[in-house]
């Protein structure tokens, strides 16, 4: 589970936000102005952000600064958009990467 | 055209626009980031006089300064090739490029990675990463964790996630292999902790500091070290456990640690598993300075200042004309002295484009800079100063 931290002993407290709502793989959410996808994506309990392009397997994010390249997601169609560094936005559609195709792998055998 | 651009709104980036701009220098900053601040952000830990660190705080403050003094900052802006082009220097974007008169690099640092089995798992997150999410986006990582990796930033963070409510399970070693070095050694770990001791309300780390310079006693206090761990604000430092593998179908669910000797080495492999649903990796920090190096910095290697850096002096200049260097960038060290460096930096650009101020005024930010290194609450290095030094010799005789 990934909760939001509304109080904080030290910090002051989280400042009950706009909610606005954007889609994840056609499934429609609802997010804090000002939530990064990542964090939008982490309100909604969804940690897989990609598959990896080779292996398929399931990415989050890593660094969250931007350093890393591992949250790298498609959003209104413009692919290798960094989750972390990009504020979610309303109406925003945003959609995984998937395992591609390696025709010339093994010889271009499904799944070998 | 621009006096200067600045490279970076974190601490460094941050001050040195403000005092270059109260020397009446037009300054620009780029970041990549969407808010500024960089990485003090996320800074919270409590100081040895009981006063807290906030980085929200500090970063407003400098804000404020900043926003006084008409200073734009560009945001979700990245920097991708720096280059002197007719004696201007052009700093290109995905937003534009900006020509100026001299450039400072304060990008501060990067994470360096700790690669164990079942790593790319969703669920497993630098410690950086972690800090940002709970100080700055205030979202838990997750319920309970791990931290795998113990040393200052890591155990600071630790203290900062249990702050925000979430259970940490322990802090582990990273298994021993070439790229964890000494990190997965229990008695080199140990002696890096006992210096940073008054960070943590613990009998044997007070104890122990005061005895950690021999090599004797730096045994003794390893061989002394509780093997199940010892609990410090509660969570288990767990130098006797290895991290072996992070396991989970398609995210973290949980990992597999192993008891190791006093040397870190796996002793019969007698392992067990435990339940989390996040793991925090920390490996350490190092500068992060490409762009210092397609800019035509010469670099040096200082392992107390977190790996390779751009040769510089104690006024910031690099060797390329024009080219400053401010911040983490120069060395792993505390915001507060990439703070002071950046004073240094703007005043130093300042004064190379000719504006007029008070005599000793670079002096006296010099000294800021020494007396805040000499008393860092969290000093990531025990050499840092003998080899800021030493590197400040060596630049003056090139």
């Amino acid at each position: 589970m990934n909760k939001r931290i509304y109080t904080h002993p030290i910090l002051e407290n989280l400042s009950t936000n706009e909610e606005i709502s954007f889609s994840f793989n056609s499934e429609t959410l609802s997010a804090y102005k000002g939530d990064t996808i990542a964090t939008a994506l982490l309100a909604n309990q969804i940690r897989t952000l990609r598959y990896h392009e080779e292996s398929g397997s399931p990415r989050g994010i890593y660094c969250n600064i931007g350093h890393c390249f591992e949250c790298r997601v498609t959003v209104n169609d413009y692919p290798g958009i960094r989750a972390c560094l990009t504020l979610v936005e309303e109406d925003m559609v945003i959609t995984s990467g998937k395992k591609l195709p390696q025709p010339l792998k093994h010889g271009g055998e499904e799944n070998a | 055209m621009l006096d200067a651009m600045i490279i970076g709104a974190g601490p460094a980036g941050l001050s040195a626009a403000i005092s270059a701009a109260q020397h009446g220098l037009h300054v620009e900053i780029v970041d990549e980031y969407y808010q500024p601040g960089g990485r003090l952000l996320g800074q919270l830990h409590q100081e040895p006089d009981g006063e807290w660190w906030n980085g929200i705080e500090e970063t407003e403050k400098l804000l404020e300064q900043i926003e006084s003094l008409h200073i734009t900052i560009h945001c979700s802006t990245s920097v991708y090739d720096l280059q002197k082009v007719n004696k201007k220097w052009v700093t290109y974007t995905d937003q534009g490029n900006w020509e100026s008169q001299a450039v400072l690099i304060a990008t501060g640092a990067t994470e360096s990675p700790t690669p164990i089995p079942g790593w790319t798992l969703p669920g497993v997150m630098s410690i950086g990463a972690a800090q940002v999410l709970t100080n700055v986006q205030r979202i838990q990582p997750g319920e309970r964790g791990v931290v795998i990796g113990v040393n200052v930033l890591s155990f600071a963070i630790a203290r900062e996630l249990q702050l925000a409510g979430v259970d940490v399970a322990g802090m582990l070693l990273p298994p021993p292999h070439l790229l964890s070095k000494s990190e997965g050694v229990p008695q080199e770990v140990l002696s890096s902790l006992l210096r940073f001791s008054h960070l943590a309300p613990s009998v044997l780390m007070h104890r122990g500091a005061p005895f950690v310079k021999g090599r004797l006693a730096k045994n003794l206090v390893t061989a002394f070290y509780p093997e199940k761990g010892m609990g410090v604000w509660g969570i288990p430092l767990q130098l006797r456990r290895t991290a072996l593998e992070i396991k989970g179908k398609n995210q973290v669910e949980g990992i597999r640690v192993a008891k190791v000797n006093r040397k870190g080495e796996l002793r019969n492999a007698i392992t067990h598993d435990i339940d989390v649903d996040f793991v925090c990796i920390a490996g350490g920090l190092s500068p992060l300075a490409e762009l210092a190096a397609i800019a035509g910095c010469k670099f040096i290697h200082e392992d107390a200042l977190g790996g390779y850096v751009p040769v510089h002096n104690e006024k910031m200049e690099t060797a390329v004309s024009g080219l400053y260097v401010a911040g983490n960038i120069t060395g792993i060290e505390s915001a507060k002295v990439a703070i002071s460096q950046g004073t240094i930096a703007g005043l130093v650009i300042a004064k190379s484009l000719g504006a007029r101020m008070i005599n000793g005024k670079i002096n006296e930010a010099l000294q800021e800079v020494e007396s805040r290194r000499a008393a860092a609450t969290i000093q990531f290095h025990p050499h840092v100063i003998s080899s800021r030094e030493s590197l400040y010799k060596t630049k003056k005789t090139q």
